[in-house]
């Protein structure tokens, strides 16, 4: 690993009370890179996910971002240091509108960027059809899309997105996919949690299996989708 | 038709204080779906520290400035004390049950209220004559001053807080904060930044509604934030609890509701009538009038 190295960490350990699920994992993200978190349900995808926003307090390890160690600061700062987070289950404000879920994600800057709206516009128009319209009535996919929007509006270096798959038509979930290749393609780095593992490996430039709180692979996509444990575990191939 | 305008004159001024001290309730109870059961103490303090500042520090002047001055330093001690609270009472049991929250309230609102007594006595104390008694009879409806103040200085402080909380960036805040806590600090929302806005808020309108309080009815005692904050809870219930907008209709409806009750059936009954009102919303409308917003997926 070289010094291009963006985002890493460190024996990272989690646990809910006396139950730990995140026992001891390393991993890094390298500038502009699509690195993928693979994994069952209960691997521990989302706590790891919700432990770099600091929604959850790590219990021992670090998480380092641009030589900034993230385990002691506030979830606010995270945001402000370049780290933007799409959450699991989408979390959209479903009683405003969409436009003001997308101005509630650029809180951070002091003036909301029309660059960057017109970006979002362009990357979902779906959402720009619909920005009058209280986010709650969207569907599942177009609640996706203005999740991954409204992270994306305080452009942050690093996006984290947690299951953007998640119970959507398989076709949104190819028009979603490829529009986050072009996020990547505008420079954001991107961590992407997923159990499409298919879908996500096609993606991603590399990728971590995890499984039950612990490492269990790490590759290249190529490897991860040649390796008969994988194939086996998250493709459906019978070897 | 007399007793009419003239209720309708008292209930609307009384409708306002119910307003003030409900936004209290129910911005609180949006942004941490507690019902801060202190605030009625904070309103009756409110009224002290109003009287202590207008004896102490302002030397019994009432002119216009001095009267200005007592109410925006009541609404900034008020404030001091509301984040206290927070810090004391509340920020240590986030993550508990919601029962030790509640407990924890209640034992805050006797702590103020014992505050109270403590430092100014248990006798019922004379607020100060700070408005001049003048009175206008519009044959056979009078209304004064006070009223005229209370009612419109009221609306003013609504209109305001609604601008703030619709229209601008740290108003959006607030309302993402109430609708999805996590999901708000992932938007750089300090949270805890939001939730003492909303305690400084709380407080310094429901240290305006105990100053009116003191001005409309004259006598304070100690225990009364007991009965006025009961009062302003019904009313933002009945608008719907955690609905700003909710909380100031609420209010009003309450306060008008009181005073024809009183005017047309009997003043000893206006209470049983309140309590009857309260049951039948929430029968009829268990989330209140303007209730809680909810986007349902078409």
């Amino acid at each position: 690993m070289s010094d291009d190295i963006l985002f890493e960490i460190k024996d990272l350990e989690v646990s809910y009370g006396s139950i730990a699920a995140i026992k001891g994992i390393s991993l890094q993200v390298r500038k502009g890179e699509i690195v993928t978190i693979l994994g069952a349900n209960g691997a521990g995808k989302t706590t790891t996910m919700r432990t770099i926003s600091r929604l959850l307090k790590a219990k021992s390890g670090s998480i380092r971002f641009k030589g900034h160690e993230l385990t002691s600061l506030p979830a606010h700062k995270i945001v402000k240091l370049g780290i933007s987070h799409s959450p699991e289950g989408r979390r959209v404000f479903g009683i405003l509108t969409v436009e003001e879920n997308l101005l509630l994600g650029a809180f951070t800057r002091s003036k909301v960027d029309r660059n960057t709206l017109d970006w979002v516009y362009e990357l979902f128009p779906r959402l720009k059809e619909r920005k009058k319209q209280l986010a709650g009535t969207l569907s599942g996919g177009e609640q996706q899309m203005l999740a991954i929007g409204r992270a994306l509006m305080c452009n942050p270096e690093m996006l984290l997105l947690d299951e953007p798959s998640l119970g959507i038509a398989p076709i949104l979930v190819k028009a979603i996919f490829q529009q986050i290749k072009e996020i990547s393609r505008k420079g954001v780095t991107v961590l992407l949690v997923e159990q499409n593992a298919k879908a996500a490996l096609k993606l991603a430039d590399r990728g971590y299996v995890l499984d039950v709180g612990k490492i269990a692979l790490a590759g290249t996509s190529e490897e991860l989708l040649a390796s008969p444990k994988v194939q086996e575990a998250y493709l459906g191939k019978k070897h | 038709m007399d007793i009419f305008l003239q209720q309708l004159a008292n209930g609307l001024t009384i409708g306002s204080m119910f307003a003030l001290v409900a936004l209290g309730y129910t911005m609180v109870y949006g942004v941490m779906r507690l019902i801060n059961f202190a605030h009625g103490d904070m309103v009756a303090a409110s009224a002290f520290v109003g009287l202590t500042i207008y004896t102490q520090v302002m030397g019994q002047a009432t002119s216009l400035p001095a009267v200005i001055a007592i109410f925006l330093l009541s609404a900034v001690c008020m404030a001091c004390i509301g984040i206290i609270l927070e810090r004391v009472a509340y920020r240590p049991l986030r993550e508990a049950p919601r029962l030790s929250a509640v407990v924890s309230a209640l034992g805050a609102s006797l702590v103020i209220q014992n505050g109270i007594m403590l430092i100014w006595g248990p006798r019922m104390r004379i607020f100060p004559e700070l408005v001049p008694q003048v009175y206008w009879d519009f044959g056979g409806v009078v209304i004064s001053l006070i009223q005229v103040i209370i009612l419109v200085l009221s609306l003013v402080l609504m209109v305001a807080l609604y601008l703030f909380v619709e229209k601008t960036r740290i108003g959006a805040a607030i309302r993402a904060s109430s609708i999805d806590q996590d999901a708000a600090r992932l938007m750089g929302i300090n949270v805890n930044r939001i939730i003492a806005l909303i305690f400084i808020i709380g407080s310094s309108l429901g240290a305006v509604g105990g100053l009116f309080i003191g001005l409309y009815y004259r006598g304070i005692t100690f225990n009364m934030g007991w009965q006025y904050g009961l009062y302003a809870f019904v009313a933002a219930i009945i608008g719907g609890i955690g609905n700003i907008p909710g909380a100031m209709l609420g209010g009003m409806l309450l306060g008008l509701f009181n005073a024809f009750i009183a005017g047309y059936v009997s003043s000893t009954w206006a209470d049983a009538f309140t309590f009857i009102l309260l049951i039948v919303i929430l029968i009829v409308r268990p989330t209140g009038i303007l209730g809680e917003r909810v986007a349902e997926k078409v």
